[in-house]
């Protein structure tokens, strides 16, 4: 692989944030409205419950794993989403650039920007509710990497997904963390689900990190065993995403979608 | 050396319609070729398959001997191109696209190449303007600066004076000959004016219905054809190409 173009997909992503404050207001934005929404709601469940329980490191912290875990797909999806908006497909496939650099492009650049989210989090919900990461311990690392690896292949799947379907598309893909937050018990136990959406559950890598946050905030003990299953699903998600992208990608070049993708056809 | 672009028995079919049906043509260093044709001709579905963003249902691409399907990367390295339906996107200045795409095709020295590209191409003062800010012209040159960054070998060109004044369209017509004869490159062009044709191209090759009917030189091709124009012949492709086959 060569780094140039990958960093290329980078520096136009830099140069539009830089260049656009809009594209930079989200990153700070939805983090800090949920940590103020989840900040008071937390506060005011610690008045009225019995004490002992802190909302604070199991609600609001799990709130804002969750953000990360969007703001990773997001990453990905919003960088593809570029290309589509300006309509850049053939300026960016017909040169040397290759999928695997491409992708790889999309990935770092949803590193960068999340981690720049991932640091507001910490700053403000710390500084205004005194939620402090580090109450999870050595498990953040872990807690992270898994919703990392989990947001990066919902995002490539997401930009499969609007590569088959055409522009129109990427309207499926903004709600898909909301679709996917019930099953993974972002608020609650994976007990308190039917039989059903607990099968789902237990298929989904990000139920365990929140299963493992709540054990940690409760003093018990998380199994090493689960944190592994749920790294293993992460990365064969990847590895999914990647295959279906490739395969999304070679089929619009067979077809003729990817050279008149601006027409918005659906062959 | 081999020729820049060797193009063999090339097919492409969508369902049931041949958009282009088995062409061969070459297109040597330092040649200028014409791809003429009305719409619908197969010109840009030539174009898109050379440049790898459509997949040939039978044939093969070479661009200086490398193979476009199974050597993408190497073939493409050396190989630009600008179409009017593929401008560069609006949202980044004239010289943050040039950079992005520099770091693409890896160029060395970019700094330098860019801004050689820049005073080349008269866009010095539009360096740091947004492209969807520019004026159709003024997008032409832009795409055309990012079409050298790479100093191609094959560089293609999809009706690349349409949106330029017929000052500027002179102008560039004589600075991408100039290019093409100092570097040696070989230019696959498509237009619809045939005067800019009879001017800039040294063979050219017209496509009726997916298939090559006619190819020559365009200066005498008219006059073969009992044409007084290759504007004439262009017409009587377009509307009679049976007659011209029979002829």
């Amino acid at each position: 692989m060569r780094w140039h173009p990958v960093l290329a997909i980078v520096l136009r992503q830099f140069y539009l944030m830089r260049g656009s404050p809009a594209r930079l207001f989200p990153l700070v934005m939805w983090v800090a409205v949920d940590i103020l929404l989840w900040g008071f709601i937390t506060k005011y469940l610690a008045s009225i419950a019995a004490p002992g329980f802190n909302f604070v490191s199991t609600l609001l912290g799990a709130v804002l794993l969750w953000d990360f875990f969007g703001r990773v797909m997001l990453g990905v999806t919003t960088t593809f989403f570029e290309d589509v908006w300006s309509r850049n497909f053939l300026n960016i496939f017909a040169t040397p650039l290759s999928i695997a650099e491409y992708v790889t492009g999309l990935v770092l650049t949803s590193v960068i920007t999340s981690s720049l989210a991932l640091v507001m989090m910490f700053v403000l919900a710390s500084a205004a509710f005194g939620l402090s990461f580090f109450a999870y311990g050595v498990m953040l690392a872990p807690f992270l990497l898994v919703l990392f690896l989990t947001g990066i292949a919902l995002g490539i799947f997401g930009a499969a997904i609007v590569l088959r379907l055409g522009p129109a598309a990427e309207w499926l893909i903004w709600p898909i963390p909301a679709l996917v937050s019930p099953f993974v018990g972002v608020f609650y136990p994976l007990a308190t689900l039917p039989g059903w959406m607990q099968t789902i559950a237990y298929a989904l890598a990000p139920s365990y990190v929140f299963e493992g946050v709540r054990a940690i905030v409760a003093g018990a003990t998380f199994p090493a065993i689960h944190l592994l299953w749920a790294a293993s699903l992460s990365a064969l998600y990847i590895v999914l995403a990647v295959a279906f992208f490739v395969r999304v990608y070679r089929r619009a070049v067979r077809t003729g979608l990817l050279a008149r993708y601006s027409a918005e056809t659906v062959s | 050396m081999p020729n820049v672009l060797s193009v063999f028995a090339l097919r492409k079919r969508f369902g049931e319609k041949a958009a282009v049906d088995g062409i061969s043509f070459e297109v040597g260093h330092n040649e200028i070729v014409g791809l003429l044709g009305p719409n619908g001709a197969g010109k840009t579905t030539t174009i898109n398959m050379i440049l790898g963003v459509l997949e040939p249902t039978a044939g093969a691409i070479r661009i200086e001997g490398r193979d476009v399907a199974t050597q993408r990367a190497q073939a493409l390295a050396c190989t630009n191109f600008t179409a009017v339906y593929a401008p560069l996107p609006g949202n980044l200045t004239v010289y943050q696209n040039l950079r992005v795409f520099a770091l693409i095709y890896d160029v060395k020295n970019s700094a330098a190449r860019i801004q050689e590209l820049l005073e080349q191409f008269d866009l010095v003062e539009f360096r740091n303007v947004k492209c969807g800010l520019l004026s159709s012209g003024e997008q032409t040159r832009a795409a055309l600066a990012k079409a050298m960054l790479n100093r191609p070998h094959l560089l293609l060109l999809d009706e690349p004076t349409a949106s330029l004044d017929p000052s500027k369209a002179r102008d560039i017509r004589a600075q991408i000959r100039e290019l093409a004869r100092r570097d040696g490159i070989g230019v696959l062009w498509t237009s619809h004016n045939m005067v800019e044709v009879q001017e800039v191209c040294d063979w050219v090759l017209f496509l009726s219905r997916g298939a090559i009917l006619l190819e020559g030189d365009p200066k005498t091709l008219p006059r073969e054809h009992g044409k007084s124009s290759l504007e004439d012949l262009f017409v009587s492709v377009a509307r009679e190409p049976l007659t011209l086959e029979a002829g």
